[in-house]
C-alpha cells in the first residue's frame, strides 16, 4: 500500500511542527508512519539527529510497546515518554498509522509539551485524514 | 507502505530481509554497508544479542539516487530469524514494500528454510498481504561453502522446496564474499518500484 502527500499538505504539517514545537523551544519534532517512513521532520538547527534511524527505532519501539499492551489486555498505550539527562523524547500516536515524536531539553516542561502535542495532533489529523484512507 | 513526498519529490520504500536464523540476512546488510558506504550517510543500526544474533532488527537507509525524477530512499531491514522471535519479526514486517528471502543452502537447514517461508506467508497474511503479490526475491545463500566440502542443497531441491508456487527470481549468493548480494538488492528494488508504479496508476 502506498500513499502520497502533496506540497500543501506537507507545508501544513511542517508549519504545525514549527509553530507548536520548534518556536516554543522543542529541539526536534517529527512525524513518521508505523512503517518507519518520515513524513516531516524539523529541528532548531542546533540539535540535529539521525532522523532515519530514529524513525526506524521509534516505529519498532512503539510497535513493541503496543504488542505488550495487547498482551496485558490494554487496548494500547497511546503515548510514550523517555527521560534523559540532557534531552527527553516523547512519542504520541496520531490516528492508528502515525507517530508524532518530539525531542526536548530541560527548558520545556512535560506538562506544557503534552498540551501542545494534543493540540498538534488534532490539527495534523485534519490534514492526514483525507490523504490517508487505509 | 511506501510514502511519496511530493514536496521533496522523494519516495521512501521499506525492504525486509527475511529467512531462517543464521541464514545470512545481517551479513547481506553488512556487505551492502561496507561496499556502498558513499550512499549511506549513517551508521547501520543493529539490535542484537551478545552472541551476534539479531534480537529485533538491523536497519540501513540506502540512497538509490533518482528514478524518474524522484529521489528514492530505500530502508533496508532484517528480521530476527530465530523461531522464538516471531512477535518482533512481525513488527518489522509492518508496512513492507518488498521482501528478500535469504535461504540457507546448507543441507542441514532444509527444514528451517521451508518453515521460515511458511512463517513469512502467515505474517504477511496478518497484515492482509499475500506472499504471491508482494515483490519477492529468493536468495540461495552460502554457496561458497561447497568449496569447503560442506554438504549443500542442490539448486533444484531449493527451487522445488521454496519456489514451486512462488516462481520468484532467485540468486545463488555468498553474503560473506558478496557474490550476488548487490544483484539481489538491485532486483528487489526494481521489482518494488515497478509494483509502486502499478499501484499509483
Ligand atoms: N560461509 C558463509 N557464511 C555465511 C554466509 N552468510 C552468512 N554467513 C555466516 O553465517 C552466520 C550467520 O549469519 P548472519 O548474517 O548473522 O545470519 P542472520 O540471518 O542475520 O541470523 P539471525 O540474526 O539469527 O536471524 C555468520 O557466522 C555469518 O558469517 C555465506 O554466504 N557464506
Ligand atoms: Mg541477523
Amino acid at each position: 500500500m502506498t500513499y502520497a502527500l502533496e506540497q500543501s499538505q506537507l507545508d501544513g504539517i511542517e508549519s504545525i511542527l514549527q509553530e507548536d514545537f520548534i518556536d516554543l523551544g522543542v529541539h526536534c519534532a517529527f512525524l513518521i508512519d508505523m512503517a518507519g517512513n518520515i513524513i516531516a521532520s524539523l529541528d532548531n538547527a542546533r540539535h540535529k539527529h539521525d532522523v532515519y534511524s530514529l524513525a526506524a527505532l521509534a516505529a519498532g519501539n512503539f510497535g513493541a510497546v503496543s504488542a505488550m499492551a495487547k498482551m496485558i489486555g490494554e487496548e494500547d498505550f497511546s503515548l510514550l515518554f523517555h527521560k534523559g539527562t540532557a534531552e527527553s523524547i516523547h512519542f504520541s500516536k496520531v490516528m492508528n498509522e502515525f507517530l508524532l515524536i518530539t525531542i526536548f531539553g530541560k527548558e520545556v516542561s512535560l506538562g506544557f509539551l503534552r498540551l501542545k502535542v494534543s493540540e498538534a495532533i488534532e490539527k495534523i489529523k485534519t490534514i492526514l485524514e483525507p490523504a490517508y484512507a487505509p | 507502505m511506501a510514502f511519496i513526498n511530493l514536496k521533496k519529490r522523494e519516495v521512501q520504500v521499506k525492504i525486509v530481509y527475511y529467512g531462517p536464523g543464521r541464514g545470512g540476512k545481517t551479513t547481506n546488510l553488512e556487505y551492502i554497508y561496507n561496499k556502498f558506504n558513499q550512499r549511506i550517510q549513517t551508521q547501520m543500526v543493529t539490535i542484537k544479542t551478545q552472541g551476534d544474533r539479531t534480537l529485533f532488527f538491523d536497519f540501513l537507509p540506502f540512497d538509490m539516487g533518482k528514478i524518474k525524477g524522484y529521489d528514492v530512499k530505500v530502508q533496508l531491514y532484517t528480521v530476527p530469524g530465530q523461531v522464538k522471535y516471531n512477535a518482533t519479526r512481525k513488527l518489522v514486517l509492518r508496512g513492507v514494500d518488498g521482501v528478500v528471502f535469504v535461504a540457507d543452502s546448507m543441507t542441514v537447514r532444509r527444514k528451517h528454510n521451508m518453515l521460515s517461508l511458511k512463517n513469512l506467508q502467515q505474517n504477511l497474511a496478518s497484515y492482509k498481504k499475500s506472499i504471491f503479490k508482494v515483490p519477492l526475491v529468493l536468495q540461495f545463500n552460502k554457496r561458497d561453502l561447497a568449496e569447503q566440502g560442506i554438504p549443500l542443497l542442490s539448486l533444484e531441491t531449493m527451487q522445488r522446496d521454496l519456489n514451486t508456487h512462488l516462481k520468484a527470481p532467485t540468486f545463488e549468493a555468498s553474503a560473506i564474499v558478496g557474490t550476488n548480494v548487490p544483484e539481489t538488492l538491485k532486483k528487489i528494488i526494481s521489482m518494488t518500484m515497478l509494483s509502486l508504479e502499478k499501484e499509483l496508476k
